[in-house]
């Protein structure tokens, strides 16, 4: 527990070091009551950064705010109080420096993978010709390039989600937001997918918010984790995971990671009350 | 894939047993027991008028109408006396109507849906008028607009506008939350919103209304024909039921049915072509 404390220590530290790729203080967000219900606070008081290029996941049961977090930075929905910075400047709005991917792949079924890759393209009104080839680059990157002209029927749930993924590369995001996007695949897929994003990840340097209610998930991934309480979600802890790169799936059997396991259940344990 | 799979076989001598081939009647029941249905029926109604003696003012035999039917089909496009004249009449009622009907139903549909202040406000009238049967308008028809063309065209035209109305906002209802959010957190503009991800996520659910409303048209410039018509199909049988010709009574409904069965089958196969993905998609859920 030592170590734990240790690190976290060390992360507050680094936040005067570098400025901040995602900068939140304060922020709130309550959903106003429907038909006389009473309001719902879903976030409270949230002051967190993440840097350039940091793998940073959120995690806590469900209900407990954090696809309401991922929308509130995607843009897609205004804070109640507080701020958050995108790289400097007040988020207002969806970003094009931002990108999400979703929990579903959310490809349009009438769509080839390619079209569907290139949507955001066309929302964005830029040339598709431009974007053809790195299209089909990423495509290549995931194991894909053979499934361009492929409708997403044709494709399975892991491979789907793949195409998701390279959707939001296209228009090459500083910032990936990804709310579970594996929480609908099968154990060994998703296994898979972590080694794969993992893979992406050291390739293209994103900076990557990803939320998940798997702990281990979150371990294996991240460079730091935020532990969040339910309703109203508030921040419990922020844990620097300081595992080696790149990792492979063997490092969920050692100890240090079996601590990190250990301290972010008892979090979560401790806000769920017995059991 | 195919190598592993051969692999195997040759290490393993089980073979497994095959499935049984489906029969020809589990694989084309629209080629075998459909047509088996309509000799049933056929040699049903023979029997009743033929064997059983039911009276030709009551069920005239099937060879009666047969002959009524090839007498009115013999006759040139343009002659009145021929079945061709007036089903061309009935049948340019029954489009116009539809495509004017279908397409201020989809049209509202999508405004209803996607500006809900209108929607919600205008939604009690839309419910009550619904639940007004459209016959009722037929006679009013006649007064608004004679006995001409635009009066069935009118009524048909109210009647397909609901089905297809209610499809279509029920559709923008199912439009999967996310695929909306993906539009927005790429900045997409209200009309990208609609045209690439709403109006084709809507198609399924139009083209259930459109069916409907494909049955109804001819339903409506029939009606229509009722109140008052100097030609097409519903006139005829107004006609033939005054004169209590009953077999050509007969062969003007077998024609109706014909009629209504081929528009459903057009609606239908545009379908297929155009929501390819949806039936797809079904496939491979239930595989």
């Amino acid at each position: 527990m030592n170590l734990v404390r240790a690190a976290s220590a060390s992360v507050h530290a680094s936040a005067d070091r570098a400025p901040a790729l995602i900068l939140a203080r304060g922020l709130s967000k309550t959903y106003a009551g429907t038909g006389g219900a009473a309001e719902v606070a879903a976030l409270k008081n949230l002051d967190f950064e993440v840097f350039d290029g940091e793998f940073v996941s959120v995690v806590g049961q469900s209900g407990c705010g954090k696809s309401t977090l991922l929308k509130v930075l995607a843009g897609l929905l205004p804070a109640t109080a507080g701020s958050v910075e995108l790289n400097g400047r007040p988020l207002r709005g969806p970003s094009s420096e931002a990108a999400i991917v979703f929990q579903s792949p959310v490809l349009l079924p009438w769509r080839t993978v390619i079209d569907n890759v290139l949507l955001p393209i066309e929302f964005r009104r830029l040339p598709r010709a431009g974007y053809r080839q790195s299209a089909l680059d990423l495509l290549d990157m995931v194991g894909l390039r053979d499934f361009a002209l492929r409708y997403p029927f044709e494709l399975s749930g892991g491979m789907q989600q793949r195409a998701a993924i390279v959707r939001a590369l296209i228009q090459d995001p500083r910032l990936l937001l990804m709310d579970e996007p594996f929480g609908a695949l099968d154990a060994m897929t998703r296994e898979q997918m972590n080694l794969e994003l993992m893979r992406i990840w050291s390739q293209r340097r994103k900076t990557v918010i990803f939320i998940t209610h798997s702990i281990a998930e979150a371990i294996f991934l991240s460079d730091r984790v935020i532990a969040m309480t339910a309703r109203p979600g508030r921040i419990a802890d922020v844990m620097a995971i300081d595992l080696p790169r790149p990792r492979e799936l063997s490092v969920i059997n050692t100890d240090r990671f079996g601590r990190y396991a250990a301290h972010l259940r008892s979090l979560l344990d401790a806000e769920r009350g017995v059991f | 894939m195919t190598m592993q799979t051969g692999e195997v076989g040759r290490v393993e001598p089980f073979i497994a047993p095959r499935e049984a081939a489906p029969g020809v009647f589990r694989r084309y029941p629209q080629l075998t027991i459909s047509p088996a249905i309509l000799v049933a029926l056929i040699a049903a109604w023979w029997l009743a008028s033929n064997v059983l003696g039911a009276p030709a003012y009551v069920l005239p035999a099937p060879e009666q109408v047969l002959h009524a039917l090839v007498q009115g089909l013999t006759r040139a496009p343009w002659d009145k006396a021929g079945l061709w004249y007036h089903t061309g009449v009935t049948v340019w009622e029954a489009l116009l109507g539809f495509a004017i009907g279908s397409a201020l139903g989809a049209l509202l549909g999508f405004a209803l849906s996607h500006w809900p202040i209108f929607g919600k406000s205008s939604y009690p009238y839309i419910v009550g008028f619904q639940s007004l049967p459209k016959v009722a308008l037929a006679p009013l028809m006649v007064v608004w607009f004679g006995f001409g063309l635009e009066g069935k065209v009118f009524i048909t035209a109210i009647m397909t506008f609901f089905p297809v109305l209610v499809n279509t906002m029920a559709g923008y209802a199912a439009v999967e939350p996310e695929r909306i959010e993906l539009a927005r957190s790429c900045n997409a503009s209200e009309w990208h919103l609609l045209s690439k991800i709403i109006m084709p996520s809507c198609l399924p659910f139009l083209f259930a209304g459109l069916g409907v409303a494909s049955v109804l048209a001819i339903i409506g410039a029939v009606v229509g024909e009722f109140v008052g018509a100097s030609a097409g199909l519903g006139m005829l049988l107004m006609q033939y039921d005054q004169s209590l010709e009953i077999a050509p009574l007969f062969a003007v409904i077998l024609l109706l049915g014909v009629i209504g069965f081929l528009m459903n089958y057009a609606v239908v196969v545009v379908e297929r072509r155009s929501c390819f993905w949806a039936q797809r998609a079904h496939a491979s859920m239930r595989a």
